[in-house]
C-alpha cells in the first residue's frame, strides 16, 4: 500500500476523533486548551507509533489466544515509560494532563489500530499508519483545544485574542466539550461531502 | 515463518517473555528517570516556597528549608544561605464550598504575609476558583503585606477588611479562615513554655471556628 | 414496512393554532412583566427587549441564511422564548451577555436541531443555565427591588445556602438582617430574576394559562405539590438544617418554572399520566439539588434533565387517541 495514502488516510478519511469516533475519553477530558489537546495528542501519537511498530513486528511470534494481553501489555508498557519522561523533562505539561496519561493504555485508538492494522500488516506501513492516525487525533484535539480555549478565555495556545471578561466559563468545562465536538463533527461531515 | 501456535506451553512462554521484557525495560527507565523526577519535585515545592516568601527579585536565592508536621498543618521553615530565619510557610486544608482547598500561605518572622499559593481546590469555576488570584497583590481582596495579628483578615461582611469574592463568600471565609488558623498555629505554639498563653490561644481558635 | 396512516373523516377542527397559543402565554406573562418594570424599573425593559429582538433576529438570520427555509419568527414562538429567557435574568445583566444566552438559546438549543418541535430541551432554560454555568458572577448578582443606587444582593436562597454552609441553623438564616418576610416573598419583594419576583402575579398567569385551555393543570400542580412535601418532609425531620416548605415554595424560580417553563408543549410529555410523572420528577429533583447540591437554585436543571426524560415518558404513558375506546 502507498505509504501517502496511508498517512493521509489517518488524518482526513479516517480521522479517529471526528470520523471513528474513538478515545472520546482523553479528548473530552484534556482538551480545555490548545496547548493541553496538542499535548495529549502528541503523547498518543508516540505509543502509537511505537505499540504499531512493535506489535507488527511480532505479530508472527504471539500466540491468537493471548494477541490481547500481549497488546496490552507492549501498549501499557510504553505509555509508562513516557509517564516517567514526560514527568522528569516536561513537568509542567505533565502537571495537566498526568491524570489522563495512564488511560492512554485503554484508548480505544491504540488498541483499535493494533489489532485492525498493525496485525495485517509490515511494521514500515504501521508506522506511517500509527504516524497518521496519530497526528489526525493530535490535530482533532489542538483544533478542538483551540476553539474551546478561544470561546471559554479569549486564548489561543496563551495568545490573549480578546478579555477574558468575555469568556464563557461553559466551553472550558465538560459540556463545552459535548457542544464544541458535535458542532466541529457537524462542520467536518459537511466539508467532506461537498468534496 | 508460520504464525505460532495457541498452545499452552507456546502462550505461557510468549506472555512471559513480553512480561520480562516489558518489565527490565521500565526497570531501565525507572532508573534513568527516578533522579531527575526527585529533584523536580523538590525543585518544585522549594519554588512554591520561594513564591510565597521572597520577594521577586530574590526568586534565585539559595534556600534551606525545614519540614514540620502538626496535625492539620505542615510547617516549611526557611533560613537563608547564611542561615538568617526567613520565615514559615504553613500549609493547610480546609473545608471550602467543596472539601480540600489546601493553602500554602508564607509569612515573614513578624507574621506579615509574604505570599500564598492555592496548591489545590475544587471550588466553582468562575465564583469560589477565584480565589488563586483575588487575595494576590493588585487583586480586589489584596492580603499581601498585612498580619493577621494586627489586621483583622476577616470579609468585610463580618465586619473584617477584606472584600469576599463576587457571590462566593464561603471561599472568601474559608481562606481568611485557613490564613487565621495558619497564623495562630503558627505564632502560638512559640508560646509552648506558658501554657496559660497556649490555652487562651486555642481557646481563641476554637472560637474564630464556630464563627467562620 | 410501514403503511401510510390515513385517518377517516370526519376531522375535529378546533381554532388552536401555534400562533394563538403562542400569543396566550406573552399575554399571561404580562402581569409579571408589569410587575418587574414596577420593581426594576427601565432595566428590567431593556433586558426583556435585548432578549426578545435577539432572539427573533437569531431565529431569523438561522432560517434565512442557514437553513435556507420560510422564516417562522410570525408565530410568537421566538418571541416567547426571548420573554422567558429575560425572565430568568438579573435586571443589571451586560446587553452582550444577554445576547450569547439568546443565541445559544435559539441557535444551538433550537434551530441546531430543526426548529420548533424539533428541540429537545427547552431553549430558555437551557439560554439560562449556559449563562449561568459561563458567567457565574454576573448571574449571581442580584439586584435589590426598587434599589435606586444599584445595590446588589444574595437571593433567599443563596442566603440560605450560605447560612447553613456556614453551619448557621434556619432559623438564625430566616431572622437574619435581608431576609425577606413570606408577605415579602408573596409580593416580590426580595433580590431576584424578573420572573421570580411576585408570586402574585405568576399566580395570575396561571389562571389565565389554565382559562385559555393553553396549559392543563398536571405539571405545575405536580410540581407545586411536589416540591411542598418533599420539602415538608425534610424539613419535619430535621427543621433546623431544611427550609421550609414554604419558604421553597416562595423563593427562587419554582412557580414561574413550574407555570411558564416546564408546560412548554414541545418538551414535555403528551398524556395526563406522563405529565404527572414529569412533575413530580422536577418537584424532586429540585429539592434535591437546592438542600444538596452545590446550586443554590435547581428548578432549570431540574426542568432541563426532565426534558430529556420525557421521550422515555412519552413512549410508556401514549395519550388516547380521539374517538379510541378504553379497554
Amino acid at each position: 500500500m502507498n505509504k501517502i495514502k496511508i498517512l493521509l488516510n489517518g488524518i482526513i478519511k479516517e480521522n479517529p476523533t471526528f470520523v471513528l469516533l474513538l478515545g472520546m475519553c482523553p479528548t473530552l477530558g484534556t482538551t480545555t486548551s490548545a496547548i493541553n489537546g496538542m499535548g495529549m495528542g502528541l503523547a498518543t501519537l508516540f505509543v502509537l507509533i511505537c505499540s504499531n511498530v512493535v506489535i507488527s513486528a511480532l505479530k508472527k511470534l504471539i500466540p491468537d489466544m493471548v494477541r490481547i494481553p500481549s497488546f496490552i501489555v507492549i501498549i501499557a508498557t510504553f505509555v509508562t515509560v513516557l509517564q516517567m519522561i514526560m514527568q522528569a523533562y516536561v513537568p509542567d505539561l505533565y502537571a495537566s494532563l498526568g491524570l489522563f496519561i495512564p488511560l492512554i493504555v485503554v484508548n480505544c485508538i491504540v488498541l483499535g489500530r493494533a489489532e485492525a492494522f498493525a496485525t495485517k500488516n509490515t511494521p514500515a506501513d504501521s508506522l506511517f499508519d500509527g504516524l497518521g492516525i496519530g497526528l489526525g487525533f493530535t490535530l482533532a484535539l489542538t483544533l478542538l483545544g483551540a476553539v474551546r480555549e478561544l470561546l471559554g478565555s479569549g486564548m489561543i495556545f496563551g495568545v490573549r485574542i480578546w478579555s477574558e471578561t468575555y469568556g464563557a466559563l461553559a466551553f472550558v468545562l465538560a459540556p463545552g466539550a459535548f457542544i464544541v465536538l458535535g458542532y466541529l463533527i457537524a462542520i467536518m461531515n459537511k466539508i467532506i461531502k461537498k468534496a | 515463518m508460520k504464525k505460532l501456535e495457541s498452545t499452552l506451553s507456546n502462550m505461557v512462554i510468549v506472555l512471559s517473555v513480553v512480561c520480562l521484557v516489558s518489565a527490565s525495560l521500565l526497570g531501565f527507565m525507572y532508573g534513568v528517570t527516578a533522579e531527575p523526577i526527585a529533584r523536580i519535585e523538590k525543585q518544585t515545592l522549594d519554588n512554591g516556597i520561594k513564591k510565597v516568601l521572597l520577594d521577586e527579585a530574590n526568586q534565585d536565592a539559595q534556600i534551606n528549608v525545614e519540614v514540620r508536621e502538626d496535625g492539620a498543618f505542615t510547617f516549611y521553615e526557611v533560613t537563608d544561605a547564611q542561615g538568617q530565619k526567613l520565615g514559615t510557610a504553613v500549609k493547610t486544608a480546609v473545608q471550602g464550598f467543596s472539601p480540600d482547598l489546601t493553602v500554602l500561605v508564607g509569612f515573614n518572622t513578624e507574621g506579615d504575609i509574604k505570599g500564598y499559593e492555592v496548591l489545590k481546590h475544587s471550588e466553582t469555576p468562575g465564583l469560589g476558583a477565584n480565589c488563586v488570584n483575588w487575595f494576590q497583590k493588585g487583586g480586589k481582596g489584596d492580603i499581601i503585606g498585612k498580619n493577621p495579628g494586627k489586621n483583622n483578615l476577616t470579609v468585610s461582611k463580618d465586619g473584617g477588611e477584606i472584600d469576599a469574592i463576587t457571590a462566593s463568600t464561603i471561599t472568601s471565609r474559608a481562606f481568611l479562615g485557613a490564613v487565621n488558623a495558619e497564623y495562630k498555629q503558627l505564632f502560638g505554639s512559640n508560646t509552648n513554655a506558658n501554657t496559660g498563653a497556649t490555652k487562651r490561644v486555642e481557646a481563641a481558635e476554637n472560637d474564630s471556628i464556630k464563627t467562620e | 414496512m410501514s403503511k401510510l396512516t390515513i385517518s377517516p373523516s370526519p376531522h375535529v377542527h378546533s381554532s388552536d393554532s401555534v400562533k394563538r397559543n403562542m400569543y396566550g402565554v406573552l399575554l399571561a406573562l404580562l402581569p409579571a412583566l408589569g410587575f418587574s418594570l414596577w420593581v426594576f424599573g427601565l432595566d428590567s425593559l431593556r433586558v426583556v427587549l435585548i432578549s426578545i429582538v435577539s432572539c427573533v433576529l437569531i431565529e431569523f438570520l438561522v432560517q434565512k441564511f442557514i437553513m435556507k427555509v420560510k422564516t417562522t419568527i410570525c408565530d410568537g414562538s421566538a418571541a416567547v422564548t426571548g420573554l422567558i429567557l429575560a425572565f430568568n435574568l438579573p435586571s443589571n445583566l451586560d446587553w452582550w451577555i444577554i445576547v450569547v444566552g439568546a443565541l445559544f438559546a435559539i441557535g444551538v438549543c433550537k434551530m441546531t436541531f430543526g426548529g420548533l418541535g424539533q428541540n429537545i430541551v427547552n431553549p430558555a432554560i437551557a439560554g439560562r443555565v449556559f449563562l449561568l454555568v459561563s458567567f457565574p458572577a454576573q448571574m449571581t448578582t442580584w439586584p435589590m427591588p426598587h434599589a435606586v443606587d444599584g445595590t446588589t444582593g444574595a437571593t433567599p436562597l443563596a442566603m440560605m445556602k450560605e447560612g447553613l454552609k456556614s453551619g448557621q441553623s434556619v432559623s438564625e438564616i430566616m431572622a437574619a438582617n435581608g431576609m425577606p418576610s413570606y408577605s415579602d416573598m408573596l409580593l416580590g419583594n426580595m433580590g431576584g430574576s424578573l420572573g421570580e419576583m411576585a408570586a402574585i402575579a405568576l399566580i395570575v398567569g396561571l389562571v389565565i394559562l389554565l382559562c385559555a385551555k393553553i396549559i392543563t393543570w398536571h405539571i405545575p400542580v405536580s410540581i407545586l405539590a411536589t416540591v411542598f412535601v418533599f420539602a415538608g418532609i425534610l424539613n419535619l425531620c430535621d427543621p433546623e438544617s431544611y427550609a421550609s416548605p414554604v419558604f421553597h415554595l416562595l423563593t427562587g424560580g419554582v412557580l414561574f418554572g413550574a407555570i411558564f417553563m416546564a408546560t412548554d408543549y414541545v418538551t414535555s410529555p403528551m398524556a395526563p399520566s406522563g405529565m404527572i410523572i414529569y412533575g413530580v420528577g422536577i418537584g424532586i429533583l429540585t429539592v434535591l439539588i437546592r438542600t444538596f447540591g452545590a446550586y443554590p437554585e435547581g428548578v432549570s436543571f431540574a426542568i432541563l434533565i426532565m426534558n430529556i426524560v420525557t421521550p422515555l415518558i412519552n413512549t410508556y404513558c401514549k395519550p388516547k387517541r380521539f374517538g379510541e375506546v378504553v379497554k
